[in-house]
């Protein structure tokens, strides 16, 4: 469990500014746009139809296949249409929009799943409609659907280390209670021993109130490791390194070297879920950004639209830049503010001209900053080079393929070339050669 | 409010850092060198420092108007060269001397590989290593006849005291002979984290080492061979720069004992009396090389538990 060397990393500004001030709660907006498609994985199908009842918690899109994901209205009110709907990231599905009554009323059916045995957990996590809240929006109970001998360690988290993005903060801070509950049902069920989660330095009160909840936990072992406040300290392959020591190659997943890991809200959804019944129907999103006027955490019912979500705090002080799905790091930028909160939607940022302008790109002075800050020791900037001459043999000598596209390259050169998105675009090309090859043999 | 104009990729934010910043930050670290510099060999230092600032920015902008590419002098990468080259200059150099050098520097060795960050080696030290050649004038800094001492101490049978090498008041190049000043801009350039310990310490330690064990475990006469000539200049500014430098820190190791090794090489064994601007002209042509030799190892890309 020795490391040599802490993987490298760059020292963005934190900007945590929304978690000293108190997280509220949305009152219902008058209509919630809930796309079938947030998550990794096929669609879900549609189980209403325009004029259905609907409630909070009613199953509104149902999993389609191994790799999909149930959708549960986050209002109650009526279904008013089924729509095309352009995610920020290009592709396209059906998204159910519903008028809110705005009593918010429960859906009776919603009670708590009976879980004794592993095949009842699975099938509780797949009726829940958890996916990886941390960003990917990877389906839950496909993640845990392993031979439990296999996990070796469940590693939870919690570094949150974009800028502004606090939301996972106050899940520690204020659903500690939730993720103990299920801690305690994941470590009697699928026998799991050693929980790590992991917090980078700057978060000193989740630290403290995930030490006392990892004290009330019995079926599992549960250590809380404090880590560098190092950018990208919460992607994934870095906590599995930092924590357990451990390296997931490209292509192996971390269960390749028996662990798992769940973002820290993604725990507390499964405790609420196991405990109260209640299907992920809402987010904790932190709203902040220069031209927001109120920055804070809000809770919202997942589908609300960023117009209103904006509104609510506040609205504008000025025109935005930009508006982003998450943080400035990797997150995405928003083509509407019609869009809606999804379920991997952690932050909703607006930030202004200043805080988003990025310099002109100018000629490489081959400086080395891209490969020495890079966490995975990739060089970049002769990954450009070889990406402009399209050679794919290079390409992958330089191990492109590694780039987990955290953008410290791009944020410390100070030519400002576009070196992560030239990253994106090679393992694009070698993915299609790959493709090309495939098809050839 | 609701359509907006600009889509991107991430990141969104960027550290601010420039390459113009960069540069700056240089000619901040070079100010103390060039003030001794004047204070030592006089006013009449200025006038080299001058005429190469300004015919290298000149040259530089006058080329990409010329061949009708983006303005670049804004970087102040030119003004770099400029101030090196002159810092390399005796400070009684014909101006018209100072011309052709930085016409050299930036025109040949820069512009025409195509510009800021397509050099093969430095252009402030490949100038001054064709200035020696192709003019006796420049002999001066490296055998002095008519400035303030006799001799660099290089080319002296008595060397001077080392408070005296410290404090630079010795013949030679006008930004070479005050150690003090340059260690001072090389703790700026630290500070800054323009560059990293590894090119200056070792480059600097191989002379001292080899200079030991030449001078038969002589310290004080180590150290004297380490403040004279132009190794600090050398090690703390020129094999510094990026372009013509390797990435990473084993890269700057190999290539500043290199630099180490073959100052010596030929201070002690070749027929110039000093040899740091050759030895950094010969590391900057391996560059390319270290630089593939030494890249980082790609994290779980071999030996890994699956």
């Amino acid at each position: 469990m020795i490391m040599a060397f802490s993987l490298r990393g760059i020292h963005t500004p934190h900007r945590k500014n929304t978690v000293k001030k108190p997280t509220v709660r949305m009152d219902a907006p008058a209509s919630v746009t809930v796309p079938m498609s947030m998550h990794i994985g096929v669609p879900a199908t549609p189980t209403v139809k325009v004029g259905d009842l609907v409630a909070v918690g009613t199953k509104i899109g149902e999993a389609n296949g191994k790799i999909s994901s149930n959708v549960y209205s986050g209002v109650s009110g009526k279904v008013t249409k089924l729509t095309e709907y352009l995610t920020a990231d290009g592709t396209s599905s059906v998204a159910v929009v519903i008028e809110s009554d705005g009593q918010m009323t429960a859906d009776p059916a919603v009670c708590p799943p009976a879980v004794t045995n592993r095949e009842e957990l699975i099938l509780a996590l797949r009726e829940s409609g958890i996916v990886g809240l941390g960003g990917a929006g990877f389906p839950t109970h496909v993640k845990l659907d392993v031979d439990p001998a296999r996990i070796e360690y469940l590693l939870i988290n919690g570094a949150e280390c974009e800028p502004y993005v606090t939301s996972d903060t106050v899940t520690m801070l204020t659903r500690a209670d939730d993720m103990a509950y299920a801690l305690g049902v994941l470590g009697r069920i699928l026998g799991i021993k050693n929980v790590i989660i992991g917090i980078e330095n700057n978060k000193k009160d989740a630290i403290a109130s995930m030490k006392k909840m990892a004290e009330t936990v019995t079926d599992c072992t549960v250590a809380v490791k404090v880590l560098p406040s190092v950018y990208p300290q919460g992607g994934e392959k870095v906590l599995i390194y930092h924590t357990t020591g451990r390296k997931v190659a490209v292509g192996k997943l971390p269960i390749d070297v028996g662990c798992v890991v769940l973002n820290c809200t993604t725990l507390a959804a499964i405790g609420t879920y196991l405990r109260t019944g209640m299907p992920l129907v809402e987010k904790c999103v932190t709203v902040d950004g220069g031209a927001v006027k109120n920055p804070q955490n809000v809770i919202v019912p997942i589908g609300t639209g960023i117009e209103d979500l904006l509104t609510f705090c506040g609205g504008l002080r000025e025109q935005p830049a930009k508006i982003l799905y998450g943080g400035p790091m990797m997150g995405i930028t928003v083509p509407s503010t019609a869009h809606p909160i999804l379920k991997n939607t952690n932050a909703v940022l607006a930030l202004t001209k200043k805080e988003a302008k990025l310099p002109k790109a100018t000629a490489c002075i081959r400086c080395g900053s891209c490969t020495n800050t890079c966490p995975f020791g990739i060089a970049p900037a002769s990954i450009a080079i070889a990406y402009e001459k399209k050679d794919t043999a290079a390409l992958q000598a330089l191990h492109v393929m590694s780039c987990m596209e955290c953008g410290c390259c791009s944020f410390v050169c100070p030519a400002n070339r576009p070196l992560v998105q030239t990253n994106r675009l090679a393992k694009q090309l070698l993915k299609e050669e790959a493709r090309k090859e495939a098809e050839k043999a | 409010m609701s359509a907006l104009t600009k889509i991107t990729v991430s990141p969104h934010i960027h550290s601010g850092r420039s390459t113009a910043g960069i540069m700056r930050d240089v000619l901040i670290a070079l100010l103390p060198a060039t003030v001794a510099g004047i204070v030592i060999f006089g006013l009449r230092a200025l006038l080299p420092i001058a005429v190469c600032v300004v015919c290298c920015v000149g040259f530089e902008a006058l080329f990409n108007l010329i061949v009708k590419k983006e303005q670049t002098v804004g970087d102040l990468s030119a003004a770099v060269t400029g101030l090196l080259l002159a810092l390399n200059l005796p400070a009684n150099i014909p101006v018209w001397q100072c011309v052709i050098g930085s016409l050299f520097a930036i025109i040949v060795v820069k512009c025409l590989f195509g510009g800021i960050g397509n050099n093969l080696v430095n252009p402030a030290i490949t100038a001054r290593v064709f200035m020696l050649v192709a003019f006796e004038s420049m002999a001066v800094a490296a055998f002095p006849t008519d400035t303030v001492a006799s001799a660099t101490v290089l080319s002296m049978e008595k060397a001077p005291s080392l408070l005296t090498l410290f404090f630079g008041n010795y013949g030679g190049a006008i930004g070479e002979t005050c150690t003090a000043a340059l260690l001072l801009g090389g703790i700026y350039l630290l500070a800054r984290r323009v560059i990293t310990w590894h090119i200056p310490t070792v480059f600097i330690g191989t002379v001292f080492v080899f200079s030991w064990l030449m001078e038969g475990f002589d310290a004080v006469s180590a150290l004297s061979y380490v403040m004279a000539g132009g190794l600090f200049l050398g090690a703390i500014f020129m094999a510094t720069d990026y372009v013509t430098s390797p990435s990473t820190s084993w890269g700057k190791v190999i290539f500043a004992l290199g630099a180490g090794v073959i100052t010596c090489l030929i201070r002690y064994f070749g027929v110039y009396p000093e040899g740091v601007s050759f030895a950094i002209l010969f590391m900057n042509i391996l560059t390319p090389y270290i630089d593939s030799w030494t890249r980082h190892k790609v994290f779980a890309t071999g030996g890994e538990r699956v």
